[in-house]
């Protein structure tokens, strides 16, 4: 027990430290870049990894959120001169919190199917409005004419100053993430996605965790929008279309629902795979398909999942008690079980 | 404690729960007509009634999961009416269901925990790890003990047997230290060693709680509750005491068949 804690300090202390290292080791550029998308996309997979995985709400209007994230950087430096990094998270962070108080009252008036469809249809609507207010959003053509902004020790101009600036932001969301699913309210989270009526004849008001889930998602998800339109130097109304909603629902279901650390190696193996794909053939998108359809079939708990099944196979076949292999039910593996 | 104290409920007289003219359509169909019913406090009251007489419908009408077309429903002379479940869960009401309801890729304590938070503010921590609540832990140890289960307590729930299963259910409904505790079945599908151990669990506890047991096993009904609610078409057709149920003939025709 203590020797497997130890072990996964020290996975975690040697994966930190080649992070850490990464722009320092002579890489081309283009890596350095490649994993800095990951860092970002990882925040808002995560996020939605909260709903999906741990709430059990398949939401389609994370893009939404982030999106809104990435527009209010945009918008504020364009429009009104807000050029104070801290200050456009904020705002960013607020106004996609209300933003999902809105959308949330409206959607959890459904479950299951209806919820799908509604988000989808949420979504939607904030890509029609990034599409079509063209005075305020740039339609089409997004927005530019807005630059990084240094931020406190990271020089954020230089690629591997953005590079640091959103491994830091990875490492706070985890942490945060981590802390809410292991803590009493991320237990309740999984109880209302297992059994519903039981939490509610236990006193929990289903709803209300729900609702809270929802706006807590939405608001890392506008964090990840952020450092997307920083990144970028660019917003455009692809960042809260359906094709990002969808991409970031294969990073959780490629890497593991449930599980955090799936979600974020969904996404580095979604952002790696597109851009070596997209320099071979222009039809890569079936070929990330494909990819889907054989997790789907044969590790349909994503990557994570499959590797805790085989980890639990082993370790029961060393042990061969049962008690033993049930005890550790930490925020990797939540559900406590190798099988579902 | 004696039979004697088993059989004296109560000492107030007080009403835990009173339904007054409860009525449940759907559609055509009267699942509940005109249901009143008042179950005193510490009271041990059944419900039986042939399939279709509507029993668990009336449940989820106590419980909140079903609005009545018409009636009335306090508890401890406070209407809840229109409560959803768990605002009733948190005025004292707390029900197993007829199939165990458990978290199953959950350990036993975790269940047990989610029972003894969720009337606690700790419910919306979300930056404290759980394990910083030791007293929760420590808690749901003892109520296994009592029945003889802490060995099992980091256990997966799913890893229990099913008469396990439903007692840690039932702890999990008592945990909260209900005023009320509804059991639906509480015996239905387990072998008859673990139906015994679920009698004698019920039968042992202590009197501050009032339970309102639907059954069809009349045996576990005569062992556990000192009276009888009869219901037939949605319709209460007699209450007895459990001494008085044998002769009563309205309810050997519909019912017992005459079989007693």
């Amino acid at each position: 027990m203590i020797s497997r804690s130890w072990r996964n300090i020290a996975i975690i202390g040697v994966l930190l430290v080649l992070a850490i290292a990464v722009p320092r080791l002579g890489l081309p550029a283009f890596y350095v870049s490649l994993l800095t998308q990951t860092w970002i996309y990882g925040i808002l997979a995560m996020s939605l990894d909260l709903l999906v995985g741990f709430t059990g709400l398949v939401s389609f209007m994370q893009a939404a959120f982030f999106g809104i994230g990435a527009y209010v950087v945009a918008i504020g430096a364009t429009r009104y001169h807000f050029v104070d990094f801290w200050l456009t998270l904020v705002v960013a962070v607020l106004v996609a919190g209300i933003a999902a108080a809105a959308f949330g009252a409206l959607a959890l008036r459904a479950e299951d199917a209806g919820f799908i469809i509604i988000t989808l249809a949420l979504n939607e609507i904030v890509w029609g409005l990034a599409y079509q207010w063209v005075s305020m959003s740039g339609g089409d053509n997004g927005i530019t004419g807005f630059l990084r902004v240094n931020v406190g020790p990271f020089h954020t101009t230089d690629n591997s100053g953005f590079y640091y600036l959103s491994l830091t932001a990875l490492i706070i969301c985890l942490t945060l993430l981590v802390l809410m699913v292991r803590s009493p309210f991320g237990l309740v989270l999984v109880g209302a996605r297992e059994r519903p009526r039981r939490m509610a004849a236990l006193g929990y008001n289903v709803w209300l965790f729900r609702y809270l889930a929802l706006v807590i998602a939405a608001m890392f998800a506008a964090v990840a929008g952020v450092l997307f339109a920083y990144y970028n130097e660019f917003v455009g109304p692809g960042s809260l279309s359906l094709d990002t909603t969808v991409q970031v629902l294969i990073m959780v279901i490629l890497g593991g629902t449930g599980t955090l650390i799936g979600p974020l190696l969904g996404a580095g193996i979604l952002v790696f795979l597109s851009n070596a794909l997209s320099d071979i053939t222009q039809r890569w998108v079936l070929i990330l398909g494909a990819v889907y359809v054989v997790t789907v079939m044969y590790a349909p708990d994503g990557i994570v999942g499959l590797i805790n099944r085989l980890a639990a196979r082993a370790r029961s076949r060393r042990e061969l008690s049962l008690a033993a292999s049930a005890a550790p039910a930490g925020a990797f593996n939540p559900r406590g079980g190798p099988e579902r | 404690m004696t039979v004697a104290a088993l059989h004296d409920p109560d000492s107030t007289g007080e009403t835990c729960l009173q339904l007054t003219g409860i009525s449940k359509r759907f559609g055509n169909l009267h699942v509940l007509d005109d249901v009143a019913l008042s179950v005193r406090h510490g009271e041990r009251r059944g419900i039986i009634g042939p399939n279709g007489a509507g029993k668990t419908t009336l449940f989820n009408v106590i419980a909140g999961e079903l609005a009545p077309t018409s009636g009335k429903v306090h508890l401890y002379g406070r209407e809840i009416t229109r409560l959803p479940p768990h605002s009733r869960a948190r005025l004292g009401l707390a029900r197993t269901f007829q199939t165990t309801t458990l978290l199953p890729g959950l350990t036993v304590v975790e269940n047990l925990v989610l029972s003894l938070q969720a009337l606690t503010p700790t419910r919306f921590q979300c930056f404290v790890p759980r394990t910083r609540y030791r007293a929760f832990r420590e808690e749901a140890l003892r109520l296994l003990g009592q029945v003889q289960l802490d060995h099992c307590a980091d256990w997966l729930v799913r890893a229990l047997g099913h008469g396990e299963q439903r007692q840690v259910e039932i702890l999990m409904a008592l945990a909260q230290r209900p005023k009320l505790l509804l059991l639906d079945e509480p015996t239905a599908g387990l072998s008859a060693a673990d139906a015994v151990l679920v009698t004698d669990m019920l039968r042992a506890y202590h009197r501050d709680v009032a339970m309102v047991l639907i059954e069809h096993d009349l045996s576990v009904v005569f062992n556990v509750v000192e009276r009888i609610t009869v219901l037939h078409y949605g319709r209460v057709v007699a209450e007895e005491s459990v001494e008085g149920i044998h002769d009563n003939p309205v309810v050997q025709e519909i019912y017992l068949g005459g079989k007693l």
